[in-house]
């Protein structure tokens, strides 16, 4: 690891500060992904701004018809959280399969929302619930946010604040995990909206999730199973690799999309 | 450089470092605690497990200036020297928990940290899925868990 000066603000407008006054500074909360990359030399950020000690920053609470969850809190804090578990079980469902327990202990939402990794969870349940991305600065929809492989709408001085999720009539995440890793081999995630059923994919995309609306289509006249029979996703543009190929992940999305729906009509 | 202050098995340290020191580091090369291990150092195999602040995390991918404030629990931390051993690592040697003995001090810690968060009547499903952030390669896991189990039994008493 190379040498960087360590801060540690109180306040969101401290950490922008730090930010925007040195150049290439990296925030930092569980340091679940940065530490082993810096580790690795793959990144050398001469700063870090330690996102963790913020107050309030972690908060998860309930606002009108929306469930508010601060950048900080932890993956464990969210699978845990009885108003998690109460508005949105496959949230807490989904935040209580990342990694192990002590991964869980020190990884956040914000982080993993920031990092846009093409295998990570949290964003297909952004996309899937129609989350709203708060920063220091503005509100993004998914959408707008997640651009691509580990890349964001993200500016250099703009912080994660917390992320709005409203509320779903039904919602289901589905993961098939690689054995090794943890991480999604494939993830979709389910979700009966007041408006629309979404069907948002991690793991699979070689662009990061992505939105099957032929599926959604087809679960907006009836949001069952067997609504999705005869459907398919193509191989096209699906990661390959030596865990499955594009194929094999192109099937996964199928299989896992039927579970996640059949999930969902249980819980509800 | 940087100034730290952290308590560390209920022992007040403090200590000037190099920012970039993991937490591991620290305890093993600057505490001389060796019972914290260093396996894949890459935050998948859990020999490094230590409590911060009560909760099981992974030692190598702390930096020590994050842990500033905070207190930690290693190992070493679990019995007093000479005193009889914690009711886990009693279980581990009782039920033969541990062959090479590499990865038991993690797994020791993340046993506690269990308990503390999921109580003391473990089953085997829970225990394994609970596990699954630490590698043992010897013994097959078998023992490993039967010691989980027992060692919960105890601290329940």
């Amino acid at each position: 690891m190379y040498q960087f000066k360590y801060h540690r603000p109180g306040t969101v407008r401290q950490a922008a500060n730090l930010l925007a006054k040195n150049e290439d500074a990296k925030l930092v909360a569980g340091g679940h992904t940065l530490i082993p990359v810096m580790k690795q030399r793959l990144a050398s950020p001469p700063h870090l701004v330690d996102l963790s000690h913020i107050e309030g920053l972690n908060s998860i609470e309930m606002k009108g018809r929306s469930l508010v969850i601060g950048a900080t809190a932890l993956h464990h804090d969210v699978a845990t959280s009885p108003i998690v578990g109460e508005a949105i079980p496959a949230l807490a469902e989904l935040a209580g399969l990342i990694g192990d327990p002590a991964v869980r202990h020190k990884g956040t939402i914000g982080g993993s929302l920031a990092n846009n990794d093409p295998t990570a969870d949290y964003p297909a349940a952004c996309v899937a619930l129609g989350a709203t991305i708060v920063t220091n600065k503005r509100r993004l929809k998914p959408e707008e946010f997640f651009q691509g492989l580990f890349t964001t709408a993200l500016e250099p001085d703009e912080i994660i604040t917390k992320v709005m999720f409203p509320l779903p009539k039904k919602a289901a995440y589905q993961k098939f995990r690689n054995q090794a890793s943890r991480y999604a081999l494939v993830g979709v995630f389910v979700a009966k909206r007041p408006s629309d059923v979404r069907v948002a994919v991690t793991g699979a995309g070689s662009d990061g999730v992505f939105r099957v609306t032929a599926f959604e289509e087809a679960l907006q006249k009836r949001f069952l199973p067997k609504s999705l029979e005869g459907l398919s996703v193509p191989a096209d543009g699906l990661n390959s690799d030596l865990h499955g190929s594009a194929e094999y992940r192109a099937h996964l999305i199928g299989v896992l999309a039927r579970r996640a729906v059949e999930a969902a009509n249980v819980k509800a | 450089m940087a100034k730290i202050s952290l308590a560390v098995n209920g022992n007040p340290v403090t200590a000037n470092v190099d920012s970039r020191t993991l937490l591991v580091q620290f305890l093993r090369e600057n505490l001389k605690l060796t019972g914290t291990h260093v396996g894949c150092d890459t935050s998948q195999c859990g020999a490094c497990v230590v409590h911060l602040d009560g909760k099981a995390v992974k030692s190598c991918t702390t930096l020590v200036v994050m842990a500033d404030g905070h207190s930690v629990t290693t190992i070493e931390g679990l019995a007093p020297e000479g005193a009889p051993l914690h009711p886990m690592q009693e279980a581990f040697r009782e039920h033969h928990g541990l062959q090479c003995g590499f990865c038991t001090p993690g797994m020791i810690m993340t046993a506690v940290d269990m308990v503390n968060r999921r109580g003391a009547d473990l089953d085997d499903h829970t225990i394994r899925e609970e596990l699954e952030g630490n590698l043992c390669r010897c013994t097959g896991y078998q023992n490993i868990v039967a010691s989980i189990a027992a060692g919960a039994k105890q601290m329940a008493k």
